[in-house]
């Protein structure tokens, strides 16, 4: 059994910042590309394939490029059952003529179908990057796309 | 009208500061707490009878006492990690009060001897990450956190870390494992985690929801906090409503508080006078309830004795007019996803649900398929490295128990339902 301080002198206590090295690697990199992976690596004192397995377990970490403004919609089940979920989904696709999945021409915005923000006492709920929005009406949701996008 | 203990300073305004939560009875139990020893911290919380509120209703001071008590490293891990479909719960508390659950980890941190507090908050709680933060740097420039809390040559430290979007990270050793910078992937259990925890030192873990009563067991007793709730069951309950009802929202309650008078008399009952169909009662892993059991008091063993479970406390209501086999595909849908694909039952299996399920609701469902379901289901239920199997299992199973003529009906081309 370890003794009082010895985790904190060793590579393991860095370790548990893997996954917040991770989300600022994405930050400066934009999605976690090859040399972002080896940076983090580096960084940490781990291998490059150590750092690629865990980030590739985790659904927030970006291996793929994706628009500036990611949008999550939940399509949880209490949102689904408060009934605006899908509406609320049909209206981003025609609004971005983007299915669910892709991103904008522009690389301005991605949109996503997620399950659960944990806002399901005011659904419908999206999320814009780090902003929550709650009980949303398509009038609010059109002046946030316009905020953003310029649409 | 019960009184609020956990969510009493929710409402105020900027009640996430530290002044608001000084001004209102903050940090009052943890100079009492230091002045006890940790022997009679353990004691109290067994006594209180206090169980974890992160879904397995598991005794607290138990989980306490089973920490070792030589003088060897040892961790508090706070599992902010809420992702239960239906739950709200810790979003609320960590972002309505942050202090209140840190007042708690720091006496919990003392009664067994941890010196450092993780806190795995769930990746998409951004606000709840900001507000963890500054009250954690609140709290230390105030001289609760740090060295020599209070003057009490106890220290201790806190930090803050991330999850990244993996609903299995809400896992005691999935969440250990992710905290170490590996995959979400569970552990094989013993060991747990208060023998071989955070990189196998003992580490103590508690849901947030359990750390916020624990100021309040402290300065008003275990034999005061016995008197809320039942027998087995003590203490409030943070409840999160959502669904078919008129008031969505979270409401504190004793535990044992009927099902039907938090859906009726708080949440305002089911809109457009429609009849109540079912209802979730602690989150997506835990069978329905139907309509006939609606009056079932929400505490561990009543919910136990009728086949459901209280879980997280998160009721979903659903109306006359739901279709069951709809509810049993979104559900399956999300476990399946949400499947880390360690071992092969939840991962291929849970995947099989959702096309069978597909199938049946878009009209292409083969007589036969139900029993798959049933085959399917026994398959998985039990038989998973970790509960996410039998959470996936739940509403699959409970919906075909009790509303098995819905999928026939759905064999048959149409939907008991009204759309």
């Amino acid at each position: 059994m370890m003794k009082p301080g010895q985790l904190a002198s060793t590579d393991l206590m860095e370790r548990a910042r893997l996954l917040t090295a991770l989300y600022v690697a994405q930050e400066q990199y934009g999605h976690l590309t090859d040399e972002a992976i080896e940076r983090v690596a580096e960084r940490l004192h781990m291998a490059p394939g150590k750092v690629y397995e865990t980030a590739t377990f985790y659904s927030m970490y970006r291996m793929e490029p994706m628009g500036r403004y990611v949008i999550q919609v939940c399509e949880g089940l209490s949102c689904h059952l408060a009934g605006g979920a899908e509406r609320l989904l049909d209206h981003l696709v025609e609004k971005l003529s983007i299915q669910p999945g892709a991103t904008t021409e522009d690389g301005v915005f991605s949109l996503v179908a997620v399950e659960c923000l944990a806002a399901c006492d005011a659904s419908p709920a999206m999320r814009v990057n780090d902003t929550l929005y709650t009980d949303l009406t398509f009038d609010e949701v059109d002046s946030i796309l316009d905020r953003l996008g310029g649409r | 009208m019960f009184e609020p203990i956990l969510l009493r300073r929710a409402d105020l305004p900027r009640s996430e500061t530290i002044d608001v939560y000084l001004a209102n009875g903050g940090y009052q139990a943890l100079p009492k707490a230091l002045a006890a020893s940790p022997e009679d911290l353990i004691d109290l919380v067994k006594r209180s009878k206090l169980r974890g509120r992160g879904g397995a209703g598991f005794p607290s001071g138990l989980k306490w006492g089973f920490m070792p008590k030589e003088d060897v490293t040892k961790f508090l891990a706070v599992n902010t990690d809420e992702g239960e479909p239906g739950t709200f719960k810790d979003r609320k508390l960590i972002e309505e009060d942050p202090h209140q659950v840190i007042e708690g980890a720091i006496i919990a941190s003392y009664a067994v001897g941890a010196r450092h507090v993780f806190v795995y908050i769930r990746g998409e709680f951004f606000l709840g990450v900001k507000r963890w933060n500054k009250a954690i740097n609140d709290a230390y420039a105030h001289g609760y956190l740090g060295e020599d809390i209070l003057g009490s040559g106890y220290s201790l430290d806190m930090t803050v870390h991330r999850g990244a979007g993996a609903y299995i990270c809400g896992e005691e050793t999935a969440m250990l494992n992710s905290l170490e910078g590996k995959r979400g992937e569970p552990r094989l259990k013993p060991p747990y985690p208060a023998q071989a925890g955070y990189h196998q030192a003992p580490t103590l873990v508690h849901n947030v929801e359990t750390l916020a009563n624990i100021p309040h067991i402290v300065l008003h007793g275990a034999e005061w906090y016995r008197s809320i709730g039942t027998e087995n069951s003590t203490g409030p309950k943070v409840f999160c409503v959502s669904g078919h009802v008129y008031r969505r929202g979270v409401y504190e309650l004793p535990l044992g508080t009927p099902l039907s008078t938090i859906i009726y008399d708080y949440a305002g009952g089911v809109p457009g006078g429609k009849k109540l169909k079912a209802v979730i009662p602690g989150g997506a892993s835990t069978p329905f309830v139907t309509a006939g059991d609606v009056d079932v008091p929400m505490d561990f063993e009543s919910l136990d004795a009728i086949g459901s479970a209280l879980g997280t406390g998160a009721i979903v209501v659903m109306d006359e007019d739901t279709c069951m086999v709809d509810v049993a595909l979104r559900a399956a849908r999300f476990f399946a996803h949400e499947s880390c694909g360690k071992c092969t039952p939840c991962r291929v299996g849970g995947r099989r649900i959702v096309d069978l399920l597909e199938g049946i609701t878009e009209g292409r469902g083969q007589a036969g398929e139900l029993d798959k379901l049933y085959s399917l289901c026994d398959g998985i239920a039990g038989k998973t490295f970790c509960p996410m199997g039998d959470a996936m299992v739940a509403p699959v199973q409970s919906s075909l128990d009790l509303f098995v003529v819905e999928y026939e009906r759905h064999l048959d081309g149409g939907c008991a339902a009204a759309h």
